[in-house]
């Protein structure tokens, strides 16, 4: 795995620091193997990686729902074994599931999740969170009489309902409409705004892509990459040129061979691959040896290659 | 301690009890008086006194126990099985709860019930048959730690359940019949010489004895022997709960 230390003019306190963490279940599958990870404060770190990859597993263990086999945690310098209840007091944990007493109403059930995290009731703050979450017309509302999407609220308000200072998102939006999908960011932003750390797993690269400061990816067990956002996309992003031909090639001229084209399997598109980063892209070249060639084009457009394709280049490189 | 949590446990637990009123209270109660109708009257009529008590007042303390060791164990199996069963069992774990406040919360809600129903049972009773009460301290003794002790257990058994099936075979095979056969409407003493011994081995046999000594001041084995008997019975309990949470058994992967 690539070096997680991050720079020097970059470092923050770490608020999570996880160490050597490695995970054997009873069934003898090895779910992390030896991960390294810092979350520094206030950030919002997205975890990507493929379903099974071992992002659910982490988060648990730093949770307190399933026992590390080997390794060190640490969440705001508590150990989460030795200091387990300092530990788990600052985090608030949105499962995967639609996992919810459903008979309760949703009043009841935030302020649930108040008491058992140690917390004073407080029905201004579980009033302020239902209202932050649209939820205060359902208050009353039994759990189950709820819609999917609402269910998913309700989990967040549970989860915020003992001021966190820390949240974990674990693939917050699978199946939310976009409502919800811009809801929640907001809500994530303005949480972030306020101090709080968030890192979210997500197989939805766009949500990461919009969403995160950091990215690590997570690949059977192995943290492959961890990279500030910005820099991800700059270092593993590519364009590329695609031009749709008015006629189809049966192969490309062997005076084109230096700019690696690619020809389509249709032979009615041709894609030309640059950098971003390098100081002349060859566009203007290709383009001149193309009519060379005397190919023209009927229309042509560029696209970047977005956090997914980056994603799955790394996921696939991995041996 | 974590007292917010207990509480928050205790409370939502009770919840559950009242939102099902008719399933939770009704129901037992009823079923309850009907022993009493079947057994206390129209049997009870025709049959001799034991030790001077009337059968119909008789069977109240066996009939308390019914109840309370079937409903103390349900109430608390079920409610930790629930939330295994739904997931939101991992609120549970990630929350700054200990061991002790889980338990705390669940056991404590599910004995309160069975509590309260065994007095509303002993009300109902009362109005079947004239009740004495001999030695009420006792009596609210037994009534409590007979609650906790089985809550306890029934909480184990929701914690070792994976399934429905397995959540109601311990109540309707072991619990049930033990209950039957532990003198619960006779006094042991109607048995041949051998059965006695062998009934001597059921706990059961204890527990309802110790109930009915405190209300006739008459039982089969001395009252001394049921506490002793019902206290390592809830020690068994205690000990078999810290290990679950110690290494995380049928909880944490």
């Amino acid at each position: 795995m690539s070096s997680n230390a991050p720079p020097a003019a970059a470092t923050a306190p770490a608020v999570i620091s996880v160490r050597s963490l490695r995970k054997t279940y009873a069934s003898g599958f090895e779910a992390l193997k030896g991960i390294d990870l810092d979350i520094r404060r206030g950030e919002i770190f997205a975890l990507l990686g493929p379903n099974g990859a071992g992002k659910t597993t982490l988060i648990s263990i730093i949770c307190g729902i399933v026992r590390a086999t080997s390794g060190t945690v640490t969440v705001d310098s508590h150990d989460i074994v030795g200091g387990w209840r300092a530990a788990r007091s600052q985090i608030g944990l949105v499962p995967q599931e639609l996992t919810i007493d459903t008979f309760d109403t949703v009043r009841a059930t935030a302020g649930f999740s108040r008491g058992l995290f140690g917390k004073r009731a407080s029905p201004a703050h579980i009033e302020k969170v239902l209202r932050d979450l649209s939820l205060w017309d359902k208050r009353d509302s039994k759990v189950m009489t709820l819609s999917g999407g609402m269910k998913r609220r309700v989990l967040i308000a549970k989860a915020l309902a003992h001021e966190p200072r820390i949240l974990f998102l674990d693939e917050p939006t699978a199946g939310v409409d976009v409502e919800l999908r811009r809801d929640m960011w907001d809500l994530v932003r303005a949480l972030r705004a306020s101090g709080v750390t968030i890192i979210l797993t997500t197989h939805y690269i766009a949500e990461a892509e919009e969403m995160a400061d950091r990215i690590g990816v997570v690949n059977r067990g192995e943290l492959v990459v961890v990279e500030d956002k910005a820099e991800l996309m700059r270092k593993l992003g590519r364009k590329q040129l695609i031009l749709q031909l008015p006629a189809r090639l049966e192969h490309i001229p062997d005076a084109l061979a230096a700019y690696r084209l690619e020809l389509s399997a249709d032979g009615s598109e041709l894609t030309y691959t640059y950098d971003t980063q390098s100081e002349r892209t060859g566009i203007t070249s290709l383009l001149d040896a193309l009519a060379e060639a005397g190919i023209g084009f009927r229309d042509l457009r560029t696209q970047e290659s977005s956090l997914e394709d980056i994603f799955v280049n790394l996921v696939r490189d991995q041996p | 301690m974590n007292l917010h949590a207990v509480r928050a446990i205790y409370v939502s637990e009770m919840a559950r009890t009242f939102r099902t009123l008719l399933q939770s209270i009704a129901s037992p109660v009823i079923s309850t008086s009907l022993y009493f109708v079947v057994f206390g009257g129209a049997i009870g009529s025709r049959m001799p006194e034991i030790d001077g008590v009337a059968y119909g007042a008789f069977i109240v303390p066996g009939l308390v126990m019914l109840l309370l060791l079937t409903e103390s164990i349900s109430n608390a199996s079920f409610g930790i099985y629930f939330p295994k069963f739904v997931g939101t069992i991992y609120e549970l774990l990630s929350a700054p709860v200990s061991a002790l406040e889980i338990v705390l919360g669940f056991v404590g809600a599910a004995a309160t019930k069975s509590i309260i129903l065994g007095l509303i049972v002993l009300l109902t009773a009362n109005l079947f048959v004239p009740l004495h009460i001999a030695h009420p301290l006792v009596m609210v003794l037994f009534l409590v730690l007979t609650s906790v002790t089985f809550s306890l257990f029934g909480f184990i058994i929701g914690i070792w359940a994976d399934g429905f099936e397995k959540l109601m075979v311990v109540p309707m095979l072991i619990v049930m019949p033990l209950t039957f056969l532990g003198g619960s409407f006779y006094s042991i003493q109607v048995l041949p010489p051998f059965w006695q011994t062998v009934t001597l081995f059921n706990p059961v046999v204890y527990l309802v004895n110790g109930f009915r000594w405190s209300f006739f001041g008459i039982a089969d084995v001395h009252v001394g022997h049921s506490l002793a008997m019902t206290f390592a019975f809830l020690g068994i309990c205690l000990a078999i709960v810290t290990w679950i949470f110690k290494t995380g058994y049928r909880l944490k992967a």
